[in-house]
């Protein structure tokens, strides 16, 4: 709810649909200047079950244009511990856009994870569903 | 305290020393009627043959287990005031036993024994999360999780100083215990906090009594797998354990009526001894024997193996392998070739490479057809078994019907009592069947398996007798019948079990290892 009021820089909540369905959410969110990402735009999908906030949303990047990082696959998965194991239901949507925005804005080299192929071919659809062996942070 | 807590799993012992650190040690256990709480002792069992009276156990409940854990636990506390929590968990990382521990934890590296074992050490403090500043107006805080304002009154924090709203912990820590299974370490609700929620106060929080046993029994597990004098009943969804002197394999009726075998967790299964059973259920599982069986009633190609099943009258066989496509002979299985054009008669039997292919097949057949005949046998006892309950569901219908026929309640318990000596004698046959599949014939074991012929062709009359219909003509005639035979049986069970007894004192048995 907060987020609708005071959005971290660079992010926007599609109101109308939020409105529309509560379970779901788009929010665009903008590359930070002076990033790799600097003035490019996306767009992050929102999936809330009834257990939220108990149980962590599924979060994926959605639209036609997905960034190219080392942590974030073809197909929208992102791999970042807080949206599985390390999920605390004291971490707000954005705390969540917070941290995906500064994943991007640390990243120093645009490319896509090294497993990205096998991934996408193999994966459900649900990143949740994913075991993740989280990536090296410092990447 | 509320005197509300007093069911809580654990009290707070407030008359406890506790250490002057803000570590929480005072948690005890309210132990004013330890006598009564302790579980049922049971000294019998339904299978009487095996003297029970001369080995002793306790059927213990989640809460049972969880106290004789928790003194587990003080004991340690007693020498190294650290959290009880924390204690149970190192407990736990050296399988309980209690010297490790101790020899860990003051001759090594406590850092590294706490990093070891995922919990964060108790001592330093520079490693916690700065204590969270509560904020507060007039006496309303806001909980981070559902941000709704309550009264200080309902907000719950733990060590670390991270304050929730009693709801919102409540449903964080049922996530944890049923849908993640987790119960051994869950760390504070707030993101980034290590510090892990204690014993009491997730007793304290939960209310539902399914979640908290749920708990009790997650963070019990391990206690008791790594107990030599303590084993979960095997029985499906039961929670409770058998508290023994000594580790044995003797039968033991868990409250559920569950007997099983101490030692190894199985159905009790005299006369066949843990190893050799294990070795069975082994081979039962597994898919070698699946595999043996269609190599048995299918014949497979002598070139590539692969199974075929005859479809047609011409011995003329081609695999239907697309990469084989080999020609052979059905009845000899040698090649094709040779043949020629003799289409419907093979005269080819006795030659070496035709036979070679022959013999080997014979044989997995021969070891199979020696499988089979025991293990159906056992499958037979087993599935028989399984239709017990609707047995003394059908004779208690029967001794009903009899009590209106002029007979009293006592008269017709004859009918009972045979039931009870059928299902032993069916479960004692079921494992004779493993134990003889095993046994290398010498003279006693000629008498073994006389024995259990006798046992086998008398339970199986008996068990005629109990599905005839009971008329009032021949009641009298029936009721005399049936105790002769149940006798009959049971004594020659008894006999049967005696005689494999003594075998194994005098060293009589010797087993193959098929
Ligand atoms: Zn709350
Ligand atoms: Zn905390
Ligand atoms: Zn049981
Ligand atoms: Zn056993």
């Amino acid at each position: 709810m907060s987020l609708l009021k005071e959005p971290p820089p660079g992010v926007t909540v599609d109101v109308d649909q939020a409105h529309t369905k509560l379970t779901e959410w788009v929010v665009h969110m903008e590359g930070a200047s002076g990033t790799l990402y600097e003035g490019e735009k996306f767009q992050l999908q929102f999936k809330f079950s009834p257990k939220y906030p108990f149980d962590s949303p599924e979060v994926i990047f959605v639209g036609e244009h997905i960034p190219i990082h080392p942590h974030i696959y073809s197909n929208g998965h992102i791999c970042l511990s807080i949206l599985t194991e390390d999920w605390s239901p004291a971490l707000s949507v954005q705390a969540i856009c917070l941290s995906i925005i500064s994943m991007l804005s640390s990243c120093k080299e645009k490319k896509r994870p090294p497993d990205n192929s096998y991934y996408v071919k193999t994966c459900s659809a649900n990143p949740k569903k994913t075991k993740w062996w989280y990536h090296d942070d410092t990447v | 305290m509320d005197s509300d807590e007093e069911d809580y799993l654990y009290a707070c012992d407030s008359g406890n020393e506790s250490s002057g650190d803000d570590v929480d040690v005072g948690l005890d256990f309210d132990s004013g009627d330890e006598s009564e709480r302790s579980g049922n002792k049971y000294s019998s069992s339904r299978d009487t043959n095996t003297n029970t009276e001369d080995y002793p156990y306790e059927v213990l409940s989640t809460e049972d287990i969880t106290r004789h854990m928790i003194e587990c636990i003080k004991e340690v506390n007693s020498v190294v005031n650290i959290p009880v929590t924390t204690t149970r968990i190192l407990l736990n990382h050296f399988k309980w036993d209690k010297e490790k521990l101790m020899e860990r934890f003051y001759d090594g590296d406590q850092d590294k024994l706490f990093l070891e074992a995922h919990v964060v050490s108790p001592f330093k403090t520079t490693n916690k999360p700065q204590k969270v500043a509560v904020k507060t107006s007039n006496g309303m805080e806001e909980c981070n999780i559902c941000f709704l304002s309550m009264p200080s009154a309902l907000m719950t924090g733990i060590e670390c100083g991270h304050r929730f709203c009693t709801d919102c912990w409540t449903e964080y820590l049922t996530t944890k215990i049923i849908d993640e299974g987790m119960g051994q370490t869950i760390s504070c609700a707030a993101h980034n906090c290590p510090i892990l929620v204690d014993d009491h106060t997730v007793m304290r929080l939960i209310v539902d009594p399914k979640v908290k046993l749920k708990y009790q029994h997650l963070i019990t597990k391990s206690f008791v797998e790594c107990n030599r004098l303590l084993r979960w009943c095997p029985y499906p969804d039961c929670n409770y354990a058998i508290k023994v002197q000594y580790p044995d394999p003797r039968p033991v009726m868990c409250k559920c009526r569950n007997v099983f075998c101490f030692n190894c967790g199985e159905n009790w299964h005299d006369p066949v001894r843990c190893h050799l059973l294990r070795r069975w259920i082994k081979k039962c599982d597994d898919d070698s024997e699946t595999s043996n069986w269609i190599a048995a009633n299918t014949k497979e190609c002598p070139k590539c193996k692969v199974t075929i099943e005859k479809d047609g009258g011409c011995n003329h066989m081609v695999c239907k392998n697309q990469s084989c496509k080999a020609d052979f002979c059905w009845v000899c299985l040698g090649p094709w070739e040779p043949h020629g054009s003799s289409w419907y008669s093979c005269n080819r039997y006795d030659e070496d490479e035709a036979k070679q292919a022959r013999d080997a097949q014979e044989k997995s057949r021969a070891a199979l057809q020696r499988y089979l005949f025991y293990c159906n046998r056992y499958m037979n006892h087993m599935q028989s078994l399984k239709f017990e309950h609707k047995l003394y569901a059908s004779v208690k219908e029967k001794m009903e019907e009899m009590q209106q026929h002029n007979m009293s309640w006592i008269e017709v318990q004859f009918l009972k009592k045979a039931v009870d000596i059928l299902c032993e004698c069916r479960q004692t046959l079921m494992f004779t069947y493993v134990f003889a599949y095993y046994l290398r014939k010498n003279n006693q074991s000629v008498i073994f398996e006389d024995n259990q012929k006798d046992v086998e062709s008398a339970t199986e009359t008996l068990s005629e007798y109990l599905e005839r219909d009971i008329t009032q003509e021949n009641l009298a005639d029936i009721k005399q019948k049936v105790q002769d035979k149940y006798r009959y049986c049971d004594q020659r069970r008894r006999k049967l079990l005696e005689h494999v007894h003594e075998g194994y004192e005098k060293d009589w048995w010797e087993y193959s290892e098929p």
